[in-house]
């Protein structure tokens, strides 16, 4: 075992791995993130603490990771490029250990310009790969970026993200590949609503071998409402939701309920197929429907690991 | 190139408040090349000036002197011998050549009429794009002659982040190409994406200080 958490055993074991998804709120209220918690208690197997979101500053990811632990919920602490320098990077993991984080997603970050500080100064010291990098070494080989030794080296489940949507399609299995090369030991996948394109993107990823290297979680957003569906195929960059998908919850009598109904078909779909080992379910501002979407999905009980 | 801008009339107005008599000195460099801070400018922001200052009652003696390159004190002869008639400055250099300016005659004010924006290059006639952030570590002979620290809004360099656009654009801007595609679709043609395939290591950034560099031939002349 490399670190131990939660998450690990249940890959390391086999078994279908479920995480979720809560977004600190933009200031210290305990209560907000204690509640998002509760609904997701017992449901996943960790749940991502998103850094700062589309560059809007909240209450920081370890800072709400170590409220969801007190709260009995295996904590994936996000980390971005975008805030820190590799000196910040580093005493940030080790403090988060110490509190006893085990799992850590390695992003980039949203730009600075998507957020309420749009003219801040972006740091970027480092890039997510080099950062799946930093961690690894400070793990295996117990040396910060500089080579000097650590005292007491943090044994961190590293994540990284991969977005098989966003173009160049031929160019993202080779960046699979560098994350895996860098240190990944697990993958939450961008939102999945193209499912012919996910498919083509996991068999790529299977004929390499990558997906016995790394344990790959498909990314799931349920889509609350016809508005959602159509604004993020407009605007979000990278997410690419098929017309029949939009026209489908804009159509429905009740959209909330087909895009549940739409994300369970997903989530069985994505159990079938060969090299997709778990689930990542990405429910916006929407925590509270989790357990419905996890019991009809078949997903609960969740494993004793 | 270096390309500059030009401030807004009302800033200069209010960083000259207070002089009387104010030499705007022009520069023949890369200033002039990118159309704000040559002979022509010089004259033009006078003219701009001197009826604005005139309507609030300032009375101002605002003369212009262009040099062949603010960065250089072997063309500052001529302006050493006017520069006593004068309470301030204004520069229109680049933010190197104002210093130059300044750090040459530390007695005098010295005030900048431009913002410097960037190293660049002409993409057509009047046309600026930024190239290149002097990083001191050039790696573009990797990446298809295309700078992703300066062209990729997240500086990345491993490759595209998840945003780029269906046609290739990044997710900061419609207008702007995404590096990483550009540099992937190049190196694609040229048969050397193996170039990026393999993980570049965190870069040492070395030019978190101030750089001094004394050109090889001319090493002895200033050994100490």
């Amino acid at each position: 075992m490399k670190s131990g958490s939660r998450l690990e055993r249940v890959l390391e074991a086999g078994h279908f791995a479920f995480t979720g998804e809560l977004g600190p709120p933009q200031g210290a209220n305990v209560e907000h993130v204690r509640k998002k918690a509760g609904y997701l208690k017992g449901i996943v197997d960790a749940v991502n603490i998103t850094d700062n979101q589309t560059a809007v500053v909240r209450m920081s990811s370890w800072g709400a990771g170590l409220i969801a632990l007190q709260e009995g919920l295996e904590p994936n602490y996000q980390m971005v490029c975008r805030d820190r320098n590799r000196i910040a990077m580093q005493s940030d993991i080790l403090g988060a250990y110490a509190h006893g984080i085990r799992n850590m997603l390695c992003l980039s970050g949203d730009h600075m310009q998507f957020g309420n500080h749009p003219l801040t100064k972006g740091v970027f010291d480092i890039d997510s790969i080099q950062l799946i990098a930093m961690v690894k070494k400070m793990r295996d080989e117990k040396k910060f970026l500089n080579g000097d030794e650590i005292d007491g080296a943090p044994q961190i489940f590293i994540g990284a993200a991969e977005n098989p949507f966003a173009e160049p399609f031929e160019w993202r299995v080779h960046r699979l590949a560098k994350k895996v090369e860098a240190g990944a030991d697990f993958i939450q996948t961008q939102c999945i609503y193209d499912m012919k394109l996910f498919r083509e993107w996991i068999r790529q990823a299977n004929d390499i071998g990558l997906t016995e290297k790394v344990h790959i979680l498909a990314g799931i957003t349920p889509l609350k409402s016809g508005g959602m569906a159509r604004y993020m195929a407009k605007n979000v960059s990278g997410i690419i939701i098929p017309d029949e998908i939009i026209d489908r919850i804009v159509q429905a009598k009740k959209p909330a309920e087909e895009g549940i109904k739409f994300c369970v078909e997903q989530i069985e779909e994505l159990k079938e197929m060969k090299g997709v080992h778990g689930i990542h379910l990405m429910a916006i501002e929407w925590e509270h429907r989790v357990p419905e979407i996890a019991e009809r999905a078949k997903l609960l009980p969740r494993p004793e690991v | 190139m270096i390309v500059a801008e030009r401030k807004p009339l009302d800033e200069i107005k209010e960083m000259i408040k207070g002089y009387r008599k104010i030499l705007n000195v022009g520069c023949g460099g890369c200033t002039s090349i990118c159309f704000t801070g040559g002979q022509r400018e010089v004259n033009q922001l006078i003219e701009s000036l001197k009826p604005a200052l005139q309507e609030e009652g300032i009375a101002l003696q605002l003369d212009g002197f262009t040099i062949e390159r603010q960065c250089n004190g072997d063309f500052y002869l001529e302006l050493d011998e006017i520069m006593d008639q004068y309470d301030a400055f204004l520069s229109m250099a680049c933010g190197a050549g104002v210093q130059f300016l300044a750090d040459r005659y530390p007695q005098k004010p010295v005030f900048p009429a431009l913002n410097t924006i960037f190293v660049g290059v002409d993409r057509d006639l009047g046309w600026f794009e930024e190239n290149c952030r002097t990083c001191r570590e050039c790696i573009i002979g990797d990446t298809a002659g295309i700078c992703p620290l300066t062209r990729c809004a997240k500086s990345l360099f491993n490759g595209p982040c998840g945003g780029t656009s269906r046609d290739g654009k990044c997710e900061v801007s419609k207008d702007t190409p995404c590096a990483w595609y550009e540099i992937f679709k190049r190196l694609k043609d040229q048969n050397r994406i193996e170039n990026i395939l393999k993980v570049r290591p965190a870069r040492e950034w070395r030019n978190q200080t101030r750089g001094t560099m004394v050109h090889e031939d001319y090493q002895k002349r200033y050994m100490r």
